[in-house]
Parts: structure tokens; C-alpha cells; sequence
């Protein structure tokens, strides 16, 4: 117990001095793609960790969070080109908005059993995705194109430089992250994992599986909206098929998986491994008519999915053990030696 | 008092009768052993006092409550815990973190919680077990692990189903031993057990089921005299050497 708790006062380590050492990068990098790189790393880490919270803890597999992060995009998005506003209240409105949806499609799925969840949050996002397409208020099909707005930390916008944006999705990190660190060494966290692990037996010991699993809902559809508006902040325009759709759901399922569900790292692992295989991909054979990085995406997923389904952590923890076992056998074996 | 309460309970699933107008009391602070042969219903009743079915008719009351169709989380809350037959570990956790979620239930604080836990351990003699994913468990340790869960919610009332099954005969010494321990902390046991010589000696009072109904109660001394109980369940033979016994004293 000893051991394992070292080797995780290590892992905090090492992501304590990663973050400390995280805002001295602009100094240091001046090319703007891999800038562009690191921050979506950060908004891939951020987006998949909101997803950890009910896929990875919590057991439910959602398809249905580019709902919940086009909310929150469509939120910011609106307040500035259809309002004129900044973007915060909008982002506000959206990410209150996206816990209701996230509510009140899973009331009805998680009193069932099995599948359904999945399959009715799949269905929610083609729903989602056709409504706004012809919806006029909010955009529609041609979507929102941001105007020119002072740049700064007000309009969340920035022209030139990437160095805002790196900060503004660091602290986007570092805020969804804490959060899932504190619940996970709180009630929530164990209740949340209790329930994944044999829903009867948490009820049992009085845990009321139902609150559990749709607070974690509403936290991780709230999380995954304000992931959303900071995605928009970024891209400057939003359209129904650039937030609200299956592709985009797969990639908050994906990242978290081929890192390693319910575990903290994992969604961190599984987007610096993702993301810079996506960018590159995409810049360098994006000639080929797109698609490459979605077929090596593909690819290694089913890989991960069959050789380890706990992801790459869960493969370095099986190396880790397996070294373990190695070095206390021949430990025990030059103890055998001597006698 | 009665701390629990069952009242006429019938539990059907399609026409298979599982109870029958099962009733009886659990004083407080006794311990209740519910026997009876395979197929009696003795699992079935205590998964409709504990919530997890709901009851065809009859009504079930905990401290002078009815509970009737609770949810099992609530019954839970009230004080009534119980542990699950085929064990049921919540696999991934360590053995630690499954009795923590036990310990949540009376105290949301964590390092209360912890303590509260680290203790349940200790008492079930787990200690050595702590760090262990529970999955990985041999049947022994995980039937203990069951108890110190169901344990660490500070229970009033305790439902043991079968804990006991699958040991070894020293194994069911400790757990016996544990059992009266529990006991003398104040918490009231209701036990379902196949194994006689473990729960005779330790019940104040037995509740024998047999094809669903209630076939006797008392205290276990008369239990093992009554004639049904012996011709449905203790069994033919040592109902024919009581019957010889008997004979005997009536010829001497």
C-alpha cells in the first residue's frame, strides 16, 4: 500500500511540475502550430476528462456530449455575433443549459438498464444536430461567423498571437481536472465508481444510484459545454456539423478510452497521443481528401480495444506490476541463493 | 419492540409462490436465524425486506415504519444493511474502497469515513487484504469483505445471507465469533444460514421456512424438537433416531 501510494505522490510530481513549467511555454515556443497543437492537447484533455466523469467513473457511455459541447459553443457563439455581448454570459447560459438537457435525456434512459443509455444519447445528437441545422435564431446551416471584436481576456479573443488562448485553456485544464481530483478522493467519487461497478450492491449500502448517476451527468454535460464555448472562442464560428455531431462525440469517447477510462491521466494520456497524430496527420496528408487521421484513429483504437481495453494506462500499470513481479522474484531467488 | 417486522408477505413470481404469508418479528438486539431447505425462500424474503423486489402483498415494518416498497438505497439509510449470498464485490476497487462506500452511509466526511473503514477492516480481520482489488479475491475473503461493507454502514439491523456458506469449519469459527462480537455492539442479526451448527448455538430465536411458508419460530431448543421442522428439514433420519429416542423413553 506503501508502494502504491508513492507512486502516486510521483505522478503528482511530475503533473505539478508539468503545469508549473506549463505557462513558461510561450516563452519558449514560437511556432504557431505547435502552439496550436498544445491548446487543442488542453481542449482535448479537458473535453474528454468531463467525459471521464460519466463514461469513465460513472460506466454510462455517452454518444451524446457534442450536444452538450455544442450548447455551450452555441451559447458563447450567440452572445457575441447574435447579441453583441462578450462571450461569458452566453457561455453561462449554456453550460446551465446543457446540465438540463443532460438531465432530463437521461431521467427516463438510466431507469432502464443495459444499452439504452448509449443508444438514446446516439439518437439525441442527429435530433440535435437537424434542429439547429434549421433552426433561423440560431444560425441555422451557414451557422455563426464571429465579426471583429476588441481582442483580450473579455471577448476571450485573441488575433495575432496563440499565447491567450494557451493560457485560457490551461486554466480550462487545470479547473476540470481539479474538479475531478477532489471528487475522486470524496464521497461522489466512490458512489459514482460503486455504482459503475454493481449498481444493486451500491444500492444495498444506501446509495441512491439514480441522484448519483445524474448529478455526474449534469456536472459532465455542464464541464463539456464550457469546453464548448472556449471551442468556439477559438474557432471563431460555429455551425451545427462542426460541434453537434457524431464525429465530434466519438472524439470525447475516443481520447478517454485510448487513454484509460476512470482514471485521472487517461483522458490527458489518450489527447496528447490523439491530437498531434490528428494535426499531423491532417497537415501532411490532408491532400489525400481527409480522413487519414480518422482511419489511423480508427485503427488504433481497435488495437487498444482488444490488446488492453483499460488503455495506455492501463498497459503502463501492466508493465509496471509486471516488472514488480519480476524484481520480487529474483529477489526471491537470491534469497534462496544464499541460504 | 420489534425492530423488524414482517407481515403476511406473499411474493409471487408468475404463479411460482415464493413466500406465503410469511410473518415474524426480529427483537432488537437479538440475533434471528431464517432456515430452511434450498428452495424455501429464505434469499427471496430477505431481498423483499431489503427492497431489492418489490412484495406481491403483506407488509414489511423497520422501527415501527412501514417500508413497504422502499427503494433498497433508503431501507439501506434507515439502518437496515445487508450482504448478498453470491458475494458481490465491486470488482475494480481495492477491498479498502469497497468498505469505504460502506462508510459513507453514516458519515459523508472523509477521513471519518476512512476511519470508519480502516476499523470494519480490522474487526473482519481484512487488514492483510486492504490494498487487494476485491475481484481478485478467493470466496473466503470476499464472504468477509461482504460483512465488513454491510458493517462499516453502522447498521442497526444486519441481514446475513448465508456468510457463512463455502468455509472452512475454522473459518466459520471466526466468523461466529465475529457474529457475537456484532452482536455486543448493539446491533440487531438477522441470519440466513444451511449450516445448523453454526447458527443454533449463537440464535436467540429460529424461523424455519419450507415451500414458502412459515413452518415454525421459537427459540432454537424447541426448533429442534418440533416434528415438522424435523420431517421437512433436519430430515428423515434424524427424525426416525428422535422418534427411536422417544419410543425408548416411552417403553422405559
Amino acid at each position: 500500500m506503501t508502494k502504491a501510494l508513492k507512486r502516486t505522490d510521483l505522478f503528482w510530481l511530475a503533473f505539478t511540475g508539468l503545469v508549473a513549467l506549463a505557462p513558461l511555454v510561450p516563452a519558449v515556443a514560437t511556432n504557431s502550430f505547435f502552439m496550436h497543437v498544445l491548446i487543442l492537447v488542453l481542449l482535448y484533455a479537458s473535453m474528454a476528462q468531463a467525459w471521464n466523469i460519466i463514461g469513465g467513473y460513472g460506466g454510462q457511455t455517452s454518444f451524446g456530449h457534442a450536444v452538450f459541447f455544442g450548447i455551450g459553443a452555441y451559447g458563447a457563439g450567440m452572445a457575441v455575433v447574435t447579441y453583441g455581448m462578450t462571450p461569458w454570459p452566453g457561455a453561462l447560459i449554456g453550460i446551465v443549459s446543457a446540465a438540463v438537457v443532460a438531465v432530463l435525456i437521461s431521467y427516463p434512459c438510466f431507469k432502464l438498464s443495459g444499452h439504452y443509455f448509449a443508444i438514446a444519447t446516439f439518437a439525441i445528437v442527429e435530433i440535435f444536430n437537424r434542429m439547429f441545422l434549421v433552426w433561423d435564431w440560431v444560425g441555422g446551416a451557414l451557422g455563426l461567423d464571429y465579426m471583429i471584436v476588441e481582442e483580450g481576456l473579455a471577448n476571450l479573443m485573441w488575433y495575432d498571437s496563440k499565447t491567450g488562448y494557451f493560457y485560457s485553456a490551461l486554466i480550462l485544464f487545470a479547473l476540470v481536472f481539479g474538479i475531478v481530483r477532489f471528487l475522486e478522493g470524496h464521497r461522489f467519487g466512490y458512489y459514482l465508481r460503486a455504482v459503475r461497478e454493481g449498481q444493486e450492491t451500491a444500492e444495498s449500502l444506501g446509495v441512491n444510484s439514480t441522484a448519483v448517476k445524474l448529478s455526474a451527468m449534469a456536472l459532465s454535460a455542464a464541464l463539456a459545454a464550457l469546453c464548448g464555448a472556449f471551442f468556439v472562442q477559438y474557432n471563431l464560428r460555429v455551425d451545427p456539423a462542426m460541434v453537434m455531431s457524431l464525429d465530434m462525440s466519438m472524439k470525447f469517447v475516443l481520447v478517454t478510452i485510448l487513454g484509460g477510462a476512470g482514471t485521472l491521466a487517461g483522458p490527458l494520456v489518450g489527447a496528447a497521443v490523439l491530437v498531434p497524430l490528428q494535426e499531423f496527420t491532417r497537415a501532411k496528408w490532408g491532400g489525400l481528401g481527409g480522413g487519414v487521421d480518422l482511419i489511423i484513429f480508427g485503427l488504433l483504437i481497435i488495437l487498444i480495444v482488444v490488446k488492453q481495453p483499460a488503455g495506455i494506462t492501463g498497459i503502463v500499470r501492466d508493465i509496471a506490476k509486471r516488472r514488480g513481479r519480476k524484481a520480487a522474484a529474483e529477489k526471491g531467488g537470491a534469497s534462496l541463493g544464499t541460504a | 419492540m420489534a425492530l423488524l417486522e414482517v407481515r403476511d408477505v406473499t411474493k409471487k413470481f408468475g404463479e411460482l409462490v415464493a413466500n406465503d404469508r410469511v410473518s415474524f418479528t426480529v427483537e432488537a438486539g437479538a440475533i434471528v436465524g431464517l432456515i430452511g431447505p434450498n428452495g424455501a425462500g429464505k434469499t427471496t424474503l430477505f431481498n423483499c425486506a431489503s427492497g431489492l423486489y418489490p412484495v406481491t402483498s403483506g407488509k414489511i415494518f423497520f422501527d415501527g415504519k412501514e417500508i413497504t416498497g422502499l427503494p433498497s438505497w433508503r431501507i439501506a439509510r434507515m439502518g437496515a444493511v445487508r450482504t448478498f449470498q453470491v458475494v458481490r464485490p465491486l470488482k475494480d476497487m481495492t477491498v479498502y474502497d469497497n468498505v469505504l462506500v460502506g462508510a459513507f452511509l453514516h458519515d459523508a466526511n472523509t477521513a471519518r469515513a476512512r476511519a470508519a473503514a480502516e476499523e470494519s477492516i480490522r474487526i473482519c480481520g481484512l487488514s492483510e487484504f486492504a490494498g487487494k482489488v476485491s475481484g481478485e479475491l478467493p470466496i473466503g475473503v470476499k464472504k468477509r469483505l461482504e460483512l465488513a461493507r454491510a458493517l462499516a454502514t453502522r447498521p442497526r439491523l444486519l441481514m446475513l445471507d448465508e456468510v457463512m456458506a463455502g468455509l472452512t469449519s475454522t473459518e466459520v469459527k471466526t466468523a461466529l465469533e465475529l457474529i457475537r462480537a456484532i452482536r455486543k455492539e448493539g446491533i440487531t442479526l438477522l441470519i440466513v444460514e444451511h449450516i445448523m451448527e453454526a447458527i443454533m448455538p449463537i440464535a436467540d430465536k429460529v424461523v424455519v421456512l419450507d415451500g414458502g411458508l412459515k413452518l415454525a419460530e421459537g427459540p432454537p431448543g424447541e426448533i429442534i424438537h418440533d416434528e415438522r421442522v424435523i420431517t421437512a428439514y433436519l430430515g428423515e433420519k434424524f427424525s426416525r433416531r428422535m422418534q427411536a429416542r422417544k419410543e425408548g423413553k416411552a417403553d422405559g
